[in-house]
C-alpha cells in the first residue's frame, strides 16, 4: 500500500460533495468536496505501490480539463488509469447534479 | 445524501448502497454514518490494506410499505465483504437501536443485505467479538418484529454471518445467492479436493446455492435475481408477521434431522432434499 498526495492550483468552488465506486479489486472510490482554499489537493491511498508517475500523470489531465477547488480522497484497489478518469468525471458530474 | 439513480434492474449488480436504495420505498433513502464521516477500519492501513471510507457496510433508513425500516448493507467487493471491528459495529449498533425501539413500542423493520465470507481476517477477534453482537441483537430483535435476511449473491454468506442469516427471522435468497458455514475453497483447502471440489459449480450450488437452501428449508424464499423480485419478497415477509417457532428455536426438530443422516454414505444435493423434504416448511 502506498499514500500519494498531490496539490494543484484552482478557482472554481465545488458546490457539492459527491462519492462514487468501491475499493474492490480493479476499482476505487473518490470522495470529492469542497476545498476551503483556492486549491485543489488529492490524496491517494492505493493498493499497488510504485505507479506515483501514473497516478501524477492522471491527475494533471484531470485538472488541467477541471479548475476545480476541490479536496478529493481516493482509496484504490488497483484501477487502471482508465477507470481512476471515470471514476473523477462522475464524481464531478455528481458534484453538480 | 440522496439516493443514487436506479436504472439497472438485476439485484446483484447494484452496490450495497444501490441495493439498499432500491429495497426502500421510493425516495425515501438516508444514509447514516454515511461516506463522509469516515468511520473507517483504524486496523487495515496499518497492515497494508487500503480502508474503505464506509469500511464495506451501508446503514440507510427509510421506509418499507411506508414502515419506518433500516436496511444494513454488506459491500461484497470490498475485502469480499469482511466483517471487522467498525463493519460489525455498524450492523450491531443499527440493531441494538431496533430493539430498543422495538421494546418501547416503536418498532421499524430491520433487513440485512447479506454478501461476506464472514469475519475479515485482518481483524480477527474484534470480528469475531462484533458478530457476537450481531448475533444476540437479532436473536433478541426477532422477539419483536421479524428480522429479514437476504442471500442474493454473487459473493453469498459464510462463516459467522451464515449463523447471523440463519438467524434471521425469513431469508430471502436468489438461484445465485449460496449459504453456508465454510466456503467452497476452505473446505477443500482444510479437507482435500476428494471432500469437495470447490471448481465444481455445479456441485457448489446444489449443496450450498439458494435454490437448494430453499428446497430444505434452511432460507424462506428463492426468487429471481431482480430488483423488484427481491424488495416484493422482503415487503412479503414482512407483511406476514414473524414466523410461529424461529428456526433458531427448533434445536429438537434440526437434532433429528441431522440424526437421520447416515454419515458412512457420501450424501449429495438431492439425496438431502429427499430426507429434508422438498420446500416443506412447517414453521
Amino acid at each position: 500500500m502506498e499514500t500519494l498526495s498531490f496539490d494543484y492550483p484552482a478557482s472554481q468552488p465545488v458546490s457539492r460533495r459527491a462519492h462514487v465506486g468501491v475499493v474492490g479489486s480493479g476499482d476505487l472510490e473518490v470522495l470529492l468536496e469542497p476545498s476551503l482554499e483556492e486549491q485543489a489537493h488529492v490524496t491517494v491511498r492505493t493498493s499497488a505501490d510504485g505507479f506515483g508517475e501514473v497516478w501524477q500523470a492522471v491527475l494533471d489531465r484531470f485538472f488541467a480539463r477541471n479548475d476545480l477547488a476541490a479536496a478529493i480522497e481516493i482509496n484504490d484497489a488497483g484501477a487502471t488509469p482508465g477507470t481512476v478518469a471515470l471514476r473523477l468525471a462522475q464524481a464531478v458530474e455528481e458534484s453538480r447534479s | 445524501m440522496t439516493a443514487p439513480v436506479q436504472t439497472r434492474t438485476k439485484f446483484t449488480e447494484l452496490s450495497a448502497r444501490e441495493r439498499a436504495a432500491a429495497l426502500l420505498d421510493h425516495g425515501t433513502f438516508r444514509e447514516l454514518i454515511g461516506p463522509f464521516e469516515r468511520l473507517e477500519s483504524p486496523h487495515l492501513e496499518p497492515q497494508g490494506v487500503v480502508p474503505a471510507c464506509d469500511d464495506g457496510v451501508v446503514v440507510a433508513r427509510g421506509d418499507l410499505d411506508g414502515e419506518r425500516a433500516v436496511v444494513l448493507a454488506v459491500e461484497g467487493l470490498f475485502q469480499g465483504g469482511g466483517i471487522g471491528e467498525v463493519s460489525g459495529a455498524k450492523i450491531a449498533g443499527p440493531l441494538e437501536l431496533a430493539l430498543r425501539d422495538a421494546e418501547r413500542g416503536h418498532p421499524i423493520r430491520p433487513v440485512l443485505l447479506l454478501e461476506t465470507g464472514g469475519i475479515r481476517l485482518q481483524e480477527a477477534n474484534l470480528g469475531l467479538l462484533a458478530l457476537a453482537e450481531v448475533h444476540a441483537a437479532i436473536v433478541a430483535l426477532c422477539r419483536h418484529v421479524p428480522v429479514v435476511g437476504v442471500v442474493a449473491g454473487l459473493v453469498g454468506c459464510f462463516g459467522g454471518m451464515a449463523i447471523a442469516a440463519g438467524l434471521c427471522s425469513h431469508l430471502v435468497m436468489t438461484r445465485e445467492g449460496r449459504l453456508g458455514l465454510n466456503g467452497p475453497q476452505v473446505i477443500e483447502q482444510e479437507a482435500g479436493v476428494a471432500e469437495l471440489d470447490s471448481e465444481d459449480r455445479r456441485l457448489i450450488w446444489g449443496t450450498i446455492g439458494g435454490e437448494q437452501r430453499t428446497a430444505t428449508g434452511v432460507a424462506d424464499a428463492l426468487v429471481e435475481d431482480d430488483v423488484a423480485k427481491v424488495a416484493e419478497a422482503v415487503r412479503a415477509a414482512f407483511a406476514a408477521g414473524p414466523p410461529a417457532e424461529h428456526r433458531s428455536a427448533q434445536v429438537g426438530r434440526y437434532e433429528a434431522r441431522l440424526a437421520e443422516i447416515d454419515t458412512s454414505e457420501p450424501l449429495d444435493g438431492s439425496a438431502l432434499r429427499a430426507l429434508w423434504g422438498d420446500g416443506e416448511d412447517d414453521r
